[in-house]
């Protein structure tokens, strides 16, 4: 089925919900995700923050198709994937939207060697085996790993940069135009992360793909990203450039983030008093205070839920 | 001057392996006095929790080697260990990284204090419950937690439970080992706050707070040590080691932390090249210097720690041309 999609958009998500059941006779419903709407653009990377159980893991499992949403759309160039049903179909969208996840050494079988893992792109996917060894050797040289020190190691002889890396690599070698990269480089020390973050600018702006970058870092966030979704409670609370949300901070969940980001500029007030709950109880009020309001425009590029009612 | 709680003069800790020893903690020297809240720094494997193992105890394959660690003017190293025993926890009390992770799932959060204390002779009478109840209140959480199991309890909430039964005999230091690095970042403003005023109502006498995160420590930390691949590399008060870092890698780090108002499309952030040496057997000489651009011939010998000013130490040869390099 084919759906027009909105202008220069790759992937559009439309309210998507995904709730999920749990319990005795499935009775216990958990609102994960509820009524998304975003745009992926080429050659961009959006940044979708939030703190843990705010539902940011759950879209880019639903993107990647590793569960199915309640309700809702994600469409890519102009088709529904809800509606990729054969394995044709499947493949045909795995080799254009790749997940990059948090923990490098779960990724990867550690019986496995480096290359292996690349002939297994080439296998499972079809791809033309000729210039197989040349094409391995510069995907890898292009994400800053010697070809002749990676290939034919296992992971373990690998540090988790440099497995990142390869996963970053792998992505490459399919010439993908999305890829969800969660919680990437969390595991990484301050003194690697930004080889990685500056490598995924690199390759977002020079071969035109869309990163969806997921995380709970509002300075990592902050850094690499053209576009910013703050979600809250399974909810986009706010959403749109990256600066104009940083700057200008209108719901009241984006603000306390924001203030509890610790910074080497400015220091925490300690003489306030800060509490996270407070947050519970201050959403609620501005949600009543703007009954019947909803997603509205604070400015040009810059969307904010002002009641979910 | 106030005090020294700890006293720390070239500690070295090995790892003994059979290929040989692992250098984790390697001549450290370094005080921290009463009231202070000294942050630790680094990066993985560069033997931040080493140094919190090597003050508590020290379980084979870790064995101390040399140097001495007086805690309240008392050598903790050469003590007998019964001995020690009963300065765990009152005087000296340690949050281990992973401590969130330790909650018994099948124990009310009672039952868990109450085994928890037992183990270091303390018994979990009606007075020392209403003594936990109090301090929990000063973080926030009413009394009910203390029925509940810790699977309905969020992360935070564990690590304000962690932190208040680690300082109930309000010791005088206490080590906090990654303790905000499982959190949220509103938990983790949270939580650093909260010992930080533990220390100013003098719960707790002096901390030190192992993280990977250098922004945490500029807001809590009165001095910062920045360790890398075991060696100390530098310490000063925290201002000085953020505004104005000495070291080459302190430098390097520091300019390597994403901010926010800092994005790629205006000022590129850049690493630092190459990954920090293995700890296996390793030998004389800045164990920087591989990725260092002020390396030279001088380096290969180890360079001692320099007063910088009176309360600001570090550990390179060129400390001096680093500080006037406005460009590195």
């Amino acid at each position: 089925m084919s759906v027009p999609s909105s202008n220069d958009s790759i992937l559009s998500v439309r309210g998507l919900t995904k709730v999920f059941y749990s319990g005795v006779f499935r009775r216990q419903a958990t609102v994960a995700v509820k009524d998304v709407w975003f745009e992926m653009k080429p050659g961009t990377i959006l940044s979708l923050i939030g703190e843990s159980g705010s539902g940011k893991t759950t879209i880019g499992k639903l993107i990647l198709k590793l569960i199915q949403p309640t309700s809702g759309q994600i469409i890519y160039k102009g088709t529904d994937i809800a509606h990729l049903k054969n394995k044709e179909q499947l493949r045909d969208y795995y080799r254009k939207v790749q997940g990059v996840f948090q923990d490098p050494f779960a990724t990867f079988n550690p019986l496995y060697r480096v290359d292996r893992i690349f002939n297994m792109v080439y296998s499972s996917f079809g791809l033309d085996q000729g210039k197989k060894d040349e094409q391995v050797r510069e995907v890898l040289e292009s994400v800053n790993l010697d070809p002749d020190r990676t290939l034919g190691k296992f992971p373990h002889q690998l540090s988790g940069g440099q497995l990142q890396r390869l996963l970053i690599a792998r992505t490459l070698l399919m010439d993908v135009d999305i890829l969800i990269a969660d919680e990437l480089i969390s595991m990484l020390d301050a003194s690697t992360r930004i080889g990685i973050l500056n490598l995924l600018v690199d390759i977002c702006k020079s071969r035109g793909m869309s990163i969806l970058f997921i995380t709970h870092d509002l300075n990592l966030g902050y850094y690499i990203s053209d576009y910013t979704l703050i979600m809250y409670k399974g909810r986009l609370v706010e959403k749109g450039d990256t600066k104009k949300i940083y700057e200008n901070p209108v719901h009241p969940y984006t603000k306390m983030l924001f203030e509890s980001v610790p910074d080497i500029h400015r220091k925490w007030d300690r003489s306030e008093e800060f509490l996270p709950e407070h947050v519970v109880q201050e959403v609620r009020e501005f949600y009543a205070a703007n009954e019947g309001r909803g997603f509205e425009d604070v400015e040009e590029e810059h969307t904010v839920l002002f009641s979910d009612r | 001057m106030s005090e020294n709680i700890l006293e720390v003069k070239n500690l070295r800790a090995y790892y003994k392996v059979l290929k040989g020893e692992v250098k984790a903690v390697d001549d450290l020297t370094f005080n921290v006095r009463k009231g202070e809240i000294l942050g630790v720094a680094g990066e993985s494997g560069c033997g931040k929790s080493t140094l919190a193992n090597t003050l508590i105890s020290r379980k084979p394959p870790l064995h101390y080697i040399s140097g001495e660690v007086r805690l309240l003017g008392k050598d903790i190293m050469h003590m007998p260990s019964e001995q020690f025993r009963k300065m765990r926890f009152r005087n000296i009390s340690l949050i281990p990284q992973y401590a969130l992770d330790a909650f018994s799932p099948t124990r009310r959060i009672k039952q868990f204090i109450s085994d928890l204390v037992r183990d270091h002779g303390i018994k979990a009478d009606q007075k020392f419950m209403a003594k936990v109840v109090d301090r929990l209140r000063l973080v926030n959480l009413d009394e009910s937690v203390l029925d509940r199991y810790s699977i309905e309890l969020s992360g935070g909430m564990k690590q304000r439970i962690i932190l208040t039964i680690s300082t109930i005999l309000d010791p005088e230091f206490l080590i906090a080992d990654e303790i905000t690095s499982a959190l949220d970042v509103s938990s983790q403003r949270y939580v650093a706050t909260m010992l930080a005023n533990f220390r100013d109502e003098g719960i707790i006498g002096s901390a030190m707070f192992i993280t990977h995160d250098l922004s945490i420590l500029y807001q809590i930390a009165d001095k910062i040590l920045i360790m890398y691949a075991g060696n100390l590399v530098e310490i000063g008060p925290t201002d000085e080691i953020i505004k104005n870092p000495r070291h080459p890698y302190t430098r390097a780090l520091i300019a390597s932390l994403p901010q926010v108002g800092i994005q790629y499309k205006d000022h590129r952030l850049e690493g630092i090249e190459g990954t920090p040496p293995a700890l296996l057997n390793i030998g004389e000489g800045c164990r920087f210097r591989f990725r260092c651009p002020y390396m030279s011939a001088k380096c290969e010998g180890s360079p001692a720690l320099e007063n910088v000013s009176l309360d600001h130490q570090v550990s390179c040869w060129y400390w001096k041309e680093v500080e006037s390099d406005v460009s590195a």
